[in-house]
């Protein structure tokens, strides 16, 4: 009887037994690979706004402090984004002829808003308050990174579950006193552990089984 | 009274009655089982049951399409019946697979030789009803999607599965199962694969039996790994008879609603694990050593020997609800107690009547030698005892539910059209597949039979 296969099928037999184990472990890692990857998270991703507006300037440059336009930041869920009439108090006097800023005092005249492009973008399911987070001692920049240098801003973290829980599991080394919640360039000190702890206790924290609970952000 | 069938007034059959039929040699078994797979016709009767079953497989798909389409609300399932059908096919399916491992794994490392010629078909069974039994944990989530969830991988969440949950459990032990079934029996198929590669009529034959047998030449070397391997193997699928039914019985002895939180759910589960697996097999070989002239290979030892298995473990089933019953009301505790009285006078009793009938008073018919030995009336029992598993498993998932705690959170449950469907076309399916593999794979073990040969002409020399 003749041979079915070529000698060289013992050779493709074995090479493809082993790439086979090889080839789904890879699928396996780029998949896990890219459910992190930028393209999923839109992290470090710039997009252009409708007016050409730059965070590190105001805050950097000159210094304006969150709250001056996010004011809602320390009372509600949403930190607020600013009325027009916000950047008219400055923009009526400095800057008043600058073509960039056409946008914005035509939105002053019409009264229609500017249409910002959302940054940092949570799904419908998760409930998600500013006010606690701050209100508890975490900075600003803990999650949005130095917005005092982003000419344009990007989503400086993930924005994953991973990411969330990660803090909620273990919040204390993130806790900051209250006089540097919105400090861009606050770190954390030889004693953030002992401070953690104690600012922990003083601020009442929830427990790790409460602040994991489903049920605090998915309601 | 079919062909080769001894009359009743025969000798008795014994321990030392010959598993093989007299005047077999190796190549009258080689000859015999490959033709069924490589020169036998397509019949006219095996064409038709195919094209009955693959139209109930078609339900099957078109009503698992519609449950993805509009969702689990097709189903009878509300509050508080949240797990109707979907939960009592799946435990009904993966306890039927049981008998395969016990036949393949326990009876092998006992060295019970009348194994040899059920082992193929039944483990093949075993592996078609977790593929029946797998299809229900997936579509009775309401995202089946999402059912990867349900494995432990390095989610973008930070978080992993419940390991304290039982049905974290279920998806280790089922895929571990089948993981194991699925080797188990293609290692066994191996030197029967180069058997039909080298019987094979057609270059395309030739090939494709050829690449499934590995290149098996039947050296020395190649039986002694065969054979280590296999009996490494049937080690390892040991305690997966034994450890799968019970972490499905899990799933409910852990809960603690009336009638599931009870101790005796694994031992009973297993029992009725096997007991419907037996039934299974008895389905399966009767119509096929009828339809493919088996009688030889597939005796009247055989089925009697299952009916026994099919008896003893039937009495530990009964065993377990008779202990199901007196520990409800030795207990004293209302509501256990409450839900008895449920099982005998509720709207669902007749269930329950019915189970008993099926499941503990019919099959005592086995102890008797003739029923034994009456193949049409084993058919019957064994259908009837399947009925009989499932019910089984319908009174416990479902009357249980229905009667909670409290009152106010009583409620009824109805199959509809859709649950029926699904059930149907699972068990269309699974006979579908059945038919398929008796066409393209030896459905009894060639190697092993020669063996048998073997062993019963030198036995017959000494």
């Amino acid at each position: 009887m003749a041979q079915i296969f070529h000698r060289s099928t013992n050779f493709i037999s074995r090479f493809s037994v082993f790439s086979y184990i090889f080839m789904w472990g890879f699928a396996i890692l780029a998949v896990l690979w890219a459910a992190r990857s930028p393209y999923m998270t839109r992290q470090n991703i710039t997009r252009e706004q409708p007016v050409q507006f730059s965070h590190k300037h105001h805050v950097g440059d000159d210094g304006i402090d969150c709250r001056y336009c996010h004011t809602s930041v320390e009372t509600s869920a949403f930190p607020g984004i600013p009325p027009t009439k916000t950047c008219m108090n400055c923009h009526s006097v400095l800057f008043k002829n600058a073509d960039y800023l056409e946008p914005v005092r035509e939105s002053y005249r019409t009264g229609e808003s500017i249409k910002w492009i959302k940054i940092h973008r949570l799904a419908d399911f998760v409930y998600f308050d500013h006010s606690i987070h701050v209100n508890k001692g975490i900075g600003c920049s803990t999650c949005h990174g130095r917005v005092d240098e982003m000419p344009l801003v990007f989503q400086a973290n993930t924005l994953l579950m991973q990411w969330c829980i990660d803090c909620h599991r273990n919040p204390e080394p993130y806790l900051r006193p209250m006089d540097q919640v919105y400090v861009m360039d606050w770190r954390p000190g030889p004693n953030q552990e002992e401070l953690g702890k104690e600012f922990a206790r003083e601020r009442n924290l929830r427990t790790t089984a409460e602040l994991t609970s489903c049920s605090t952000c998915h309601r | 009274m079919s062909a080769g069938q001894p009359p009743i007034d025969s000798p008795q059959i014994s321990r030392l009655t010959p598993v093989l039929g007299p005047g077999h040699t190796f190549r009258s078994v080689t000859d015999k089982i490959s033709s069924i797979v490589l020169t036998r016709p397509i019949s006219y009767g095996w064409f038709v049951g195919f094209a009955i079953t693959f139209g109930f497989t078609a339900m099957m798909t078109i009503a698992i399409a519609w449950l993805f389409t509009k969702g689990v609300g097709i189903w009878g399932i509300d509050i508080p019946v949240g797990w109707g059908f979907a939960i009592v096919n799946f435990v009904w399916w993966i306890g039927i697979g049981h008998a395969g491992t016990l036949i393949s794994a326990i009876l092998y490392l006992l060295n019970q030789k009348w194994r040899t010629s059920i082992n193929r078909f039944a483990e093949a069974m075993t592996l078609f009803a977790v593929a029946c039994a797998g299809i229900f944990p997936l579509i009775h989530t309401g995202r089946p999607w999402m059912a990867f969830y349900l494995f432990p991988y390095p989610a973008t969440m930070g978080l992993w599965p419940q390991f304290r949950s039982p049905l974290i459990w279920d998806v280790f032990a089922v895929s571990t199962y089948g993981t194991v079934s699925l080797i188990f029996w293609f290692v066994g198929l191996i030197p029967d694969l180069a058997t039909l590669r080298d019987r094979a009529t057609t270059k395309a034959k030739q090939i494709i039996y050829g690449m499934l047998a590995m290149g098996w030449r039947g050296s020395v070397r190649h039986w002694h790994r065969y054979q280590s391997a296999y009996l490494l193997l049937a080690g390892l699928a040991t305690p997966l008879v034994v450890s799968v039914h019970t972490v499905v019985s899990f799933d409910f002895a852990i809960a603690i609603v009336p009638g599931w939180h009870t101790t005796i759910f694994p031992p009973y589960f297993v029992a009725g694990a096997i007991y419907s697996g037996f039934a299974m097999v008895l389905s399966i070989a009767i119509p096929l050593r009828k339809a493919y002239g088996l009688e030889d290979y597939i005796t009247m030892r055989h089925l009697d020997n299952m009916a026994k298995v099919m008896l003893a473990t039937g009495e530990i089933v009964a065993y377990g609800y008779f202990f199901e019953f007196f520990m409800s009301q030795y207990s004293g505790d209302k509501f256990d107690m409450y839900l008895f009285r449920m099982l005998f006078h509720g709207p669902y009793a007749h269930f329950y009547y019915a189970l008993i009938l099926c499941n503990v008073l019919l099959p005592q018919l086995l102890w008797s030698y003739k029923i034994r030995h009456n193949v049409p009336i084993l058919f019957l029992m064994s259908l009837v005892i399947n009925i009989g598993m499932w019910l089984e498993r319908f009174v416990i998932v479902v009357i249980s539910l229905t009667r909670d705690f409290t009152p106010s959170a009583w409620g009824r449950y109805q199959a509809t059209f859709w649950d029926w469907a699904t059930l149907l076309g699972t068990i269309g399916f699974f006979i579908m597949l059945v038919f398929l593999f008796v066409r393209v794979l030896p459905a009894i073990s060639i190697t092993e039979m020669r063996e048998l040969v073997a062993e019963t002409s030198e036995a017959a020399a000494d």
